[in-house]
């Protein structure tokens, strides 16, 4: 059997076989809406938990600078372990169950959502900050009225990121059949089946761009001193 | 009101201390000038009083207790604090940041918003401004709302640290007209920062002049500064225009006009001749009852039977009372004339100033 023998299903498919079935897709509606549910999950728990234990690691870590080393260690170490690897470490331990995915994309979250907290809350202008403290705010007014709500475009834009590239990593779980939006990609791909393919890729950037414009909403609506920067008044 | 004793501050691996040993003693209702050089601990002196820096030795006390002795926050809240760029919080509108000391110390909110309307009036600030962030307002309108805030809870004391010098100097002498006139009114005891001599000359009752590690080389009035500076590092510090800046501060009702040569409308040209003479200038003003129509010299009163004949000029300018030896002095070497002449404030004639007259005073 020749390599163009072998390929011949392939290529006869794509030449009868359209891009999008639609009625594949108004069939398996339910399918796509669970695994749309799952996709949303597996996305905002793991940015979720990994923004609990960031934001008082940051918030720590702004005052007490000699933890920022050993907690950008260990978070660098777990982002470069490919999800892949994690995934199949993890399997003998937590199986099949969401944790196993969970834990990478967490880990993965985590130093992403550090940094940029810890960037936000360190970006402050130090003027600001002496000039509260001057006017009698205590240490934990100066944090809760001063330092995160300024940091707060930074820490967002950190939580967009993780949120965007959580979405695209959750894909990678199909292959532990948890992958959302990913299951059908990965079935488009086994079984040279487009519209399952076309179907997952479409829904999984949709969805991230729709968190990302969300998230994008939620700061512009939650940090409206940010618009008024770019405007000057005039006169003395 | 305030008392350093003996005030140190030295930081641990440095050979010098930042201030050595400061006595300086501030009577209520004073403003006064830290003024030196960078390295001279003026800023550091200033932060050691509201402790956002612990001195290392000696005593500071505020109303008789020692600051030491009190819980920081409390004392910061009691302070009003005023620096350079403001530091407006950026998050929060005009009325937030200004209401943010009486809202920490727990004024209900109808009693904020009457502060905060009384302090928008004597701020000259509009009522528009107060929903706005500090990001969309102008550096002099930033400035102003960075007092008014330190003011909100109506201190007693006042801190600032640089407080004009982030706007340009147009906007800046703006400002400083502005707070020469609230401080009169409020009477605050005010110490502040500058490392601008003409700005402490302009604004203090009293300077102290800073050399490096905290060196206090004169405590006085900026009129006794000028006079009689100190020392070399003073009189260096100072600068040149000593007499100048000495003219600045005084004013033109402190000291003796001269009548000047006046004639009336009435009077005969041959005496109006006679009145050029003894004047010893080249003209003579016309003056009815307090009313001055102007000058007039030999030329313009050929032909004339009485002086009132004659077309008088305009002074070119006029000084009052209140206002300085210095544009005096600018009055008198820009007229054609030579002379500043000197009217009440409904536009009066008093009489005139001369170069000689200035002179003296700066002499005296």
């Amino acid at each position: 059997m020749t390599a163009v023998d072998a390929m011949a299903p392939w290529l006869a498919q794509t030449d009868v076989q359209p891009l999008l079935r639609w009625e594949w897709v108004t069939d398996n509606l339910d399918e796509i809406v669970t695994r749309g549910a799952q996709h949303f999950w597996l996305t905002a728990v793991s940015v979720v938990v990994a923004l609990v234990i960031a934001f008082p690691l940051a918030v720590l870590a702004q005052r007490r600078r000699w933890v920022i080393q050993p907690i950008t260690w260990v978070s660098s170490v777990l982002y470069t372990i490919p999800a892949l690897a994690l995934i199949s470490l993890l399997l003998p331990i937590t199986g099949l169950s969401l944790t196993t995915v969970a834990i990478p994309l967490i880990s993965y979250n985590l130093l992403i959502l550090f940094r940029n907290t810890l960037a936000g809350l360190d970006g402050i202008d130090g003027d600001v900050v002496e000039a509260a403290r001057g006017m009698g705010l205590t240490e934990r007014q100066l944090l809760g009225r001063v330092r995160i709500p300024m940091a707060m475009p930074v820490i967002i834009a950190g939580i967009r990121i993780a949120t965007v590239s959580s979405i695209g990593l959750v894909t990678i779980a199909a292959l532990i059949g948890r992958g959302g939006f990913g299951q059908f990609i990965l079935l488009g791909l086994n079984t040279f089946f487009w519209t399952a393919l076309v179907v997952g890729v479409i829904l999984s950037v949709a969805f991230a761009f729709a968190a990302d414009l969300l998230l994008l909403g939620i700061q512009r609506w939650a940090t409206p001193w940010t618009r008024a920067a770019g405007v000057r008044a005039v006169g003395t | 009101m305030i008392s350093l004793e003996h005030v140190e501050k030295r930081y641990p691996g440095t050979a010098g201390p930042a201030v050595g040993d400061l006595t300086l003693e501030i009577d209520e209702g004073e403003t006064v000038a830290l003024v030196g050089p960078s390295g001279c601990g003026k800023t550091t002196t200033l932060k050691m009083i509201n402790r956002l820096i612990e001195p290392t030795g000696g005593r500071i006390l505020l109303d008789g207790t020692n600051v030491l002795d009190q819980d920081p926050v409390q004392l910061r809240r009691g302070i009003g604090y005023v620096i350079q760029q403001t530091g407006l919080l950026p998050h929060r509108t005009i009325r937030q940041n200004i209401a943010t000391v009486p809202h920490l110390v727990g004024w209900d909110d109808s009693r904020i918003d009457g502060r905060v309307d009384e302090l928008l009036e004597i701020f000259d600030l509009d009522h528009e401004l107060l929903d706005r962030y500090p990001a969309e307002l102008s550096g002099g309108q930033r400035q102003r709302v960075g007092v008014a805030r330190a003011l909100a809870a109506d201190p007693p004391v006042m801190l600032m640290d640089e407080p004009f010098a982030a706007v340009d100097p147009i906007v800046r002498g703006r400002l400083q007209d502005q707070f020469l006139e609230i401080q009169e009114r409020l009477g605050k005891t005010i110490v502040f920062v500058t490392h601008d001599v003409d700005e402490a000359i302009k604004l203090s009752d009293r300077m102290a002049i800073l050399n490096i590690g905290g060196v206090l080389e004169q405590f006085a009035p900026p009129e006794t500064v000028l006079r009689e500076p100190a020392n070399d590092f003073v009189r260096e510090f100072v600068g040149a225009e000593r007499g100048l800046k000495r003219l600045a501060l005084m004013k033109v009702g402190d000291i003796e006009v001269e009548r000047g040569p006046v004639v009336t409308s009435s009077t005969g040209a041959d005496d109006a001749r006679r009145a050029i003479d003894a004047g010893g200038f080249d003209w003579v003003s016309i003056v009815d009852g307090d009313e001055l129509l102007g000058w007039v010299d030999r030329q313009a009163l050929e032909g004339c039977d009485r002086a009132g004949d004659a077309t008088p000029r305009r002074f070119s300018a006029y000084v009052t009372a209140r206002d300085s030896l210095r544009q005096a002095l600018d009055s008198i070497v820009t007229s054609r004339t030579a002379v500043a002449v000197v009217v009440t404030e409904g536009q009066h004639y008093r009489g005139i100033l001369t170069l000689e007259q200035i002179s003296k005073e700066i002499v005296a």
